[in-house]
């Protein structure tokens, strides 16, 4: 009985990501210590119709922005990437340490290793249609180099 | 000083192959196979050298032996200690700037360094982290303690006044900048990501870029350490 309500669960989910016009894979939040009060959100993004990752949100943080981060000359810059960020029609986007990621700000308390966060992700269609995605993502400790699948 | 740690080297090479009975054999074959001593001198002696040439400068960092700079710094640490370079004599100390409130660069220096850590071993003992904060407004005592020691707790975090964070700038030659965020604790900093390596006696030797991995950072480390035993 069990193991026929996991399947259905699982069938249910599996459906349910398949719905979603961009799937989103191998997310997770960076933990925090008490009194930091940013850290970065990782995935990766796969848009079924070409669209545009334009705003996101979440109950845990003030501010939720998409940065884009450079080395020049050895110097890290963040830049918030105000015009969204591209995601070509089937192309695995990956927002990973080192590269694109969400900032998550002023945080209203730490996060620790093993709680969920939730953000909620707004994309916007090649006809200027805005919809969202809420997503539940697991915090991985602040060492994690994000392990993402090869 | 750049001459003086390759002569040091060099003479520490000189005694290795002088004392290397396998070279001694190789020159016998050597001779035996071409026929000529000198010949065969020349040959193990241009093996000699580029193999000692390996060992006095194969750092995988960029080598700044005999740099004018980032001499020295007086600042307080997560505990509230002065610090200064001399207090790490006899370690190999590996410097970076950052702050507790980024999101992946830091971060991952510091979990690149604990791994170092490791691959040293008992050699480790030898290491010392020196985290500097670019932001002394968010990165308080309380903080910086907390998030040194998640990574490792023998790792040291400095945090400088407004005052010493302009002068270690200018004396490391490190670039820093706040870019305002939309809240008025939003901010994030642009900050220089690479690494400064000191030998154990001090001295400003390497400087590794953003992104070297920790096996190499340990093969420099090694080398530094053997340096200065």
């Amino acid at each position: 009985m069990k193991l026929n309500y996991f399947f259905l669960t699982a069938v249910f989910f599996s459906h349910s990501a398949l719905a979603q016009p961009v799937t989103v894979s191998d997310g997770w939040v960076r933990a925090t210590v008490q009194g930091q009060r940013a850290t970065g959100a990782f995935m990766r993004l796969t848009a079924k119709e070409s669209a545009k990752l334009v705003a996101g949100s979440s109950s845990a943080a003030g501010i939720v922005e998409i940065h884009e981060m450079k080395m020049d000359n050895d110097v890290m810059k963040m830049t918030p990437l105000t015009n969204g960020l591209d995601l070509p029609i089937g192309k695995t986007v990956e927002l990973k340490p080192g590269g694109n990621h969400i900032m998550l700000m002023d945080l209203k308390a730490p996060l620790a290793v093993n709680s969920n966060v939730s953000v909620t992700l707004t994309f916007q269609d090649a006809k200027g249609k805005k919809f969202s995605q809420e997503l539940n993502l697991p915090v991985k400790a602040l060492t994690s180099a994000g392990e993402h699948k090869r | 000083m750049s001459k003086s740690h390759n002569l040091i080297a060099g003479s520490w090479c000189a005694t290795i192959v002088s004392k290397t009975l396998s070279l001694r054999f190789a020159a016998h074959i050597a001779e035996k196979v071409l026929r000529t001593p000198i010949t065969a001198l020349l040959l193990i002696s241009s093996i000699a050298v580029s193999s000692c040439s390996d060992n006095a400068t194969a750092f995988k960092s960029i080598d700044i032996t005999g740099a004018i700079y980032g001499k020295d710094f007086n600042i307080s640490d997560q505990n509230g200690v002065p610090r200064r370079l001399k207090d790490f004599e006899g370690k190999v100390v590996v410097l970076f700037f950052g702050y507790t409130h980024c999101p992946d660069v830091c971060p991952t220096s510091l979990s690149e360094l604990v791994k170092v850590k490791q691959l040293l071993g008992v050699q480790g003992e030898r290491m010392q982290g020196l985290f500097v904060t670019v932001d002394p407004d968010r990165d308080t005592p309380d903080v910086l303690r907390a998030y040194m020691g998640v990574f490792d707790s023998s790792f040291i975090g400095l945090i400088p006044t407004q005052a010493q964070l302009k002068e270690i700038a200018d004396d490391f030659k490190i670039y820093f900048k706040k870019v305002d965020g939309k809240s008025r604790t939003s901010y994030t900093m642009d900050h220089s990501a690479g690494t400064y390596i000191y030998d154990a006696r001090g001295h400003l030797r390497l400087y590794a870029k953003y992104g070297m991995d920790a096996a190499s950072l340990a093969h420099d480390i090694q080398i530094l350490l053997r340096q200065t035993h």
